[in-house]
């Protein structure tokens, strides 16, 4: 999130789209609720009715898949009605820059485009600049090469016959959102985006929170109470272990992951060490090299010295344009690539795409070790129905995870709040911590490298290994600290001393720090993710600002780009719900966004710093897929053309190449319904746990597929009816839930079904039925490659015969 | 000064917070339960689940309406329940004096079959159930071990949303009298079920046979 779960409660528009808040975040959308009692507007666009519907002033359905459409529209309806902050988008956004001549757009392909490759030149997309280095600018916003001109013209296409066409939604529903959110276009009033998986899980996943930030952007919206594009993550602590790098392709803190072609750490700090010539740039990612020397620091600690590359060269190093995202992962362990392996918390046997590829790639598995709490699809793959135990060769070891509540540590809300949870109860059984897992294999593996000295010893035996886990200490070396006695800024700093903040990290050695972002969260005054302190200023008190409870990176701001609420002089654009002010020569509020004064003194800055220039991005090249976001069908449709482009397809979409990688054709009279998947309140993700927990299967018991009425009477199919629903990869049992909350759409003159299933049900909770994603494909957004779980094609029939779910 | 639930249904999201945590609060097992092709489950209160949400929709001009209903026992200023209880067994269904709660107690067992199905025909709301088990009547007791303690019934402490909401009674009729006049503005088939009568005062947006709606039907 840009802002915090508080801050929805500031909102005049809630606009909640890709994402079902209140059944997948029911105790947050509280804060949703009282925007709603404090007058503002809630809209979610939806394909299906949900809980989050009931509570909705609007609700608008949509064909799964057609989010750019929509918010294209949008774009098109805020620029011909000028509804946008004008000075916030001339100011504070790229709007003015200047696009070089390298760029061009024609019929849904950006120039640069490679189609062997699938991949875009993407430096045709530069900026021109001037002889300092600066992109140029327009401060009319008239010439057509501007980013506002071009921005007009690509969405232009977008028009209100076209995207209902597309969508399936009607005209009117579309003006009676454009006309709401557009109206938070004035500098007073905000609105705030919710989003989750029904954004990131297509083709275009990234591609659809780009346009959302366009969106708000326009309209001044980033960077206010109320405002921001709010990634809705949750139990699963995705903020924390996203920012501690559970993905393959960062380090901690968002560092790139080392590559093969950038073999010393001078390479990488080249490659990954933005620069820029305006002076009024912050460009805060040219401290990277200060985030690396320091991670590497705490890494390896004493063996980490300036000659050695501060051990960079002990790093393992990615191939540069291989992808070891997970569907490639398992792609290369269906292939027989992979010879074992350790899966913690993680089920993907029943919660990754097209499941019974990666259920027979765990069978080509020597050996796997699995920390969890219950038995589930993926620790028991080998006893799955339909094969026989004798015929798999895997050793398979179920390491006894112990459950939250009995285990203390931090969670980072999605506010990016990070909260110590401590132990309520001791562990059950042997159960362990999943870190002290960690901890305990790693000090074997190392004993055994002591012992023989393997091929590569160095990163083992360098490595700083703590003797016992523990989850404080863990957490004070997140931070990091000063590794020998220095002087900064005159002031003199003893080794061993809690670094107080990231701005005193260095890239000679003398601090280490284990995750940039954290530094702050515990400093010399101790483990601020403990705070539970309510103390605020008036001023804090309007917006819901609570600084003393719990921490926030960065350095506890609380709303990220907050210098964008302001004008260039630090006055705020909506008085009643500031979020920072400059009064009497210094920032009040929130932490702001860097100590420089309003934009408007000569020492001022912009306010968007994690851009290499400073603003906002209406544009942006740095995006694979793109500069601007363009509609593509998802990989699987029900449509063989759409009206904005021949291209059908996002050409940039990842996909394994195997036999079992199929897709069916476009508009395949096989598979005529979207299918589209989801969680729900009472399990939890794969449900692994919940489904373990037996209030909660009481009142979820059992795999179901929601389906209109109209599509039931087509089928034959009566509510309560167990079905079977296919797809060109599987088949998957399930009841149907025939109901009103889904809706045909009409696309294109014809009637299109959308269908609708939970995925948290697995066969080794008895009678349930199992995995949904048997029905997906591995088809990825080539930005980040996540999967497709939102769209796929299917058919739906009555079942004969019912092996999957107990009747 | 009888102690009542005010529950604002408009608030309510149908998390099922509250259902589950008076199961987990009563100690009782969960019931194997099946996908019938709706969210309510299991499909009715019974002698495990003294609280259960209710779902109920339709399309009304081509909007869809969902009704959410966290039904329980109303605790009756006169409950109707305890009326034909005592003719049969004294003592069998008391109301509390402190805290206005309507608790059926284990004497129910005395209760022949054909008495306790004339206790639960007489309850308006249909909330009384036998627990074949043990041979008694079962319902929602306020969680009065918690309520004499100062705690707040499960499951209004487990409600994150507020509409699950507990107090005085005279301080519970003011909010839902605020409520009612604030909904009423947008909703003009807003009304408090039975308020005069009841402990457990509803908020609705609509007639309140609309929230029960069968399974199939």
């Amino acid at each position: 999130m840009t802002n915090h779960w508080l801050d929805i409660k500031n909102a005049d528009g809630v606009f909640i789209m890709g994402s079902n808040a209140a059944e997948n975040h029911p105790i947050a959308f509280k804060w949703v609720l009282k925007a709603k009692d404090a007058g503002g507007t809630i809209i979610h666009v939806d394909p299906k009715f949900s809980r989050t519907s009931a509570r909705s002033d609007i609700h608008v359905p949509l064909r799964s898949g057609t989010d750019i459409p929509f918010l294209g529209g949008l774009v098109k309806y805020i620029l011909d009605k000028e509804l946008y902050q004008r000075e916030y988008v001339l100011e504070y956004t790229n709007a003015a820059f200047i696009v070089g001549e390298g760029y061009d757009f024609k019929d849904g392909l950006f120039s640069g485009y490679n189609a062997e490759k699938k991949a875009y030149d993407q430096k045709k997309w530069a900026f021109a600049l001037d002889e300092k280095g600066v992109p140029k600018r327009d401060r009319t916003l008239k010439n057509p090469r501007c980013v506002l001109q071009l921005l007009k013209k690509h969405y232009d296409r977008y028009t209100l016959d076209k995207v209902s066409d597309i969508t399936g939604v009607s005209k009117d529903d579309l003006l009676k959102v454009y006309q709401v959110y557009g109206a938070t276009g004035a500098p007073d009033k905000s609105a705030t985006v919710l989003y989750a998986l029904g954004w990131t899980q297509h083709t275009v996943g990234v591609q659809n929170i780009r346009l959302s930030a366009i969106i708000q952007l326009l309209l001044g919206n980033i960077g206010v109470a109320g405002g921001g594009i709010n990634a809705l993550r949750g139990e699963p602590n995705v903020q924390g272990s996203t920012d501690h790098a559970i993905l393959w392709h960062i380090l901690p803190g968002y560092l790139p992951v080392p590559r093969a072609d950038w073999p010393t750490l001078e390479d990488y700090q080249k490659a990954n060490t933005p620069k820029t010539s305006d002076p009024k740039s912050v460009n805060w990612w040219g401290n990277r090299p200060k985030y690396m020397v320091s991670l590497l620091k705490g890494w390896m600690g004493d063996a980490a010295t300036k000659e050695n590359g501060f051990g960079y060269g002990w790093l393992p190093k990615v191939d540069p344009g291989v992808d070891y995202a997970s569907i490639f992962l398992f792609d290369r362990m269906y292939k027989g690539q992979v010879r074992g392996g350790f899966i913690y918390a993680h089920n993907p046997a029943q919660s990754m795409p097209h499941s019974h590829k990666v259920r027979k790639a765990l069978d080509q598995l020597d050996w796997l070790a699995v920390g969890e709490i219950h038995h589930n699809e993926t620790s028991d793959f080998w006893r799955r129905p339909g094969v026989n135990p004798k015929d798999i060769k895997t050793e398979v070891f179920l390491m006894p995870s112990c459950q939250r509540g009995e285990k203390d540590g931090t969670v980072s809300n999605s506010g990016r709040w990070q909260m110590w949870h401590h132990k309520g109860v001791e562990p059950m059984g042997q159960s362990k911590p999943m870190g002290w897992m960690v901890v305990e294999i790693f000090k074997r593996v190392r004993d055994l490298y002591k012992k023989d000295m393997g091929v590569f010893p160095d990163p083992i035996l360098n490595m700083v290994w703590p003797e016992a886990y523990d989850a404080d200490i863990q957490a004070k070396k997140i931070n990091g600290c000063y590794t020998r006695d220095i002087t900064i800024k005159d002031k003199e700093y003893k080794k061993g001393d809690q670094v107080v903040s990231f701005p005193f990290l260095q890239d000679d050695g003398s601090t280490s720090s284990l995750n940039w972002v954290y530094c702050g969260s515990y400093g010399p005054s101790g483990n601020l993710s403990k705070r539970r302190d309510l103390k605020q200023t008036p001023m804090q008190a309007k917006v819901g600002l609570f600084p003393n409870f719990s921490w926030a990176w960065p350095v506890n701001r609380r709303v990220l780009y907050n210098r964008a609420s302001v004008d260039l002089n630090g006055k705020p654009y909506s008085p009643n719900k500031a979020v920072i002010a400059w009064e009497d020569g210094k920032w009040v509020g929130d932490v702001p966004d860097g100590p420089a004064p309003p934009m408007a003194a000569p020492e001022g800055k912009y306010p968007f710093i994690m851009q290499s220039e400073g603003h906002g991005a209406l544009y942006g090249p740095g995006r694979v897929d793109g500069p601007f976001p363009e509609h593509y069908e998802p990989a699987e449709t029900p449509v063989t053309s759409h009206p904005f482009s021949k291209q059908l397809n996002n050409p940039c979409m990842k996909m394994p190449v195997s036999d079992l990688d199929i897709l069916a054709k476009p508009g395949d009279p096989r598979f005529p319904i979207v299918l589209t998947t989801y969680g729900l309140t009472e399990h939890w993700c794969g449900g692994g746990d919940t489904r373990n927990t037996p209030a909660l299967l009481e009142a979820e018991p059992q795999l179901y597929v929601e389906i209109s009425h109209e599509l039931a009477k087509e089928k034959g199919i009566k509510n309560g009816d167990p079905v079977v629903v296919e797809s060109l990869r599987g088949k998957v049992e399930a009841i149907a839930m025939v109901t009103v909350r889904l809706t045909p759409f009409k696309v294109q003159g014809k009637t299109v079904h959308l269908a609708g299933m939970p995925f948290c049900f697995g066969w080794t909770t008895p009678g349930v039925g199992d995995a949904t994603n048997r029905l997906m494909s591995s088809v990825a957004d080539p930005n980040v490659t996540i999967p497709e779980y939102k769209a796929c094609l299917v058919n739906i029939h009555k079942a004969e015969k019912v092996t999957e779910l107990s009747l | 000064m009888p102690m009542t639930f005010f529950i604002d249904t408009t608030r309510c999201t149908a998390c099922r917070g509250c259902q589950v945590a008076c199961k987990e609060w009563h100690g009782f097992q969960a019931n194997t339960t099946r996908q019938s092709g709706t969210h309510q489950n299991p499909p009715d209160l019974n002698a495990f689940n003294y609280k259960l949400v209710r779902f109920a929709e339709y399309k009304e001009n081509g909007r869809v309406v969902w009704y959410f209903f966290p039904d329980q026992c109303r605790h009756c200023e006169e409950p109707p329940c305890k009326e034909a209880a005592d003719k049969y067994v004294e003592g069998a269904i008391l109301r509390d004096s402190s805290t206005g709660a309507v608790i059926f107690t284990e004497k129910t067992r005395q209760l022949s079959p054909a008495q306790m199905k004339d206790v639960i025909s007489d309850c308006p709301y249909n909330i009384p159930r036998i627990d074949t088990g043990r041979g008694i009547l079962v319902k929602c007791d306020m969680c009065i071990d918690r309520v004499r303690h100062n705690m707040l019934p499960m499951c209004v402490k487990t409600c994150c949303s507020g509409a699950m909401n507990f107090g005085e009674r005279a301080e519970m009729l003011k909010l839902a009298n605020q409520k009612l006049s604030e909904l009423k503005k947008e909703c003009p088939n807003a009304q408090l079920q039975d308020p005069e009568d009841v402990n457990a005062i509803y908020l609705l947006t609509d007639d309140p046979e609309k929230y029960y709606q069968s399974v199939n039907g």
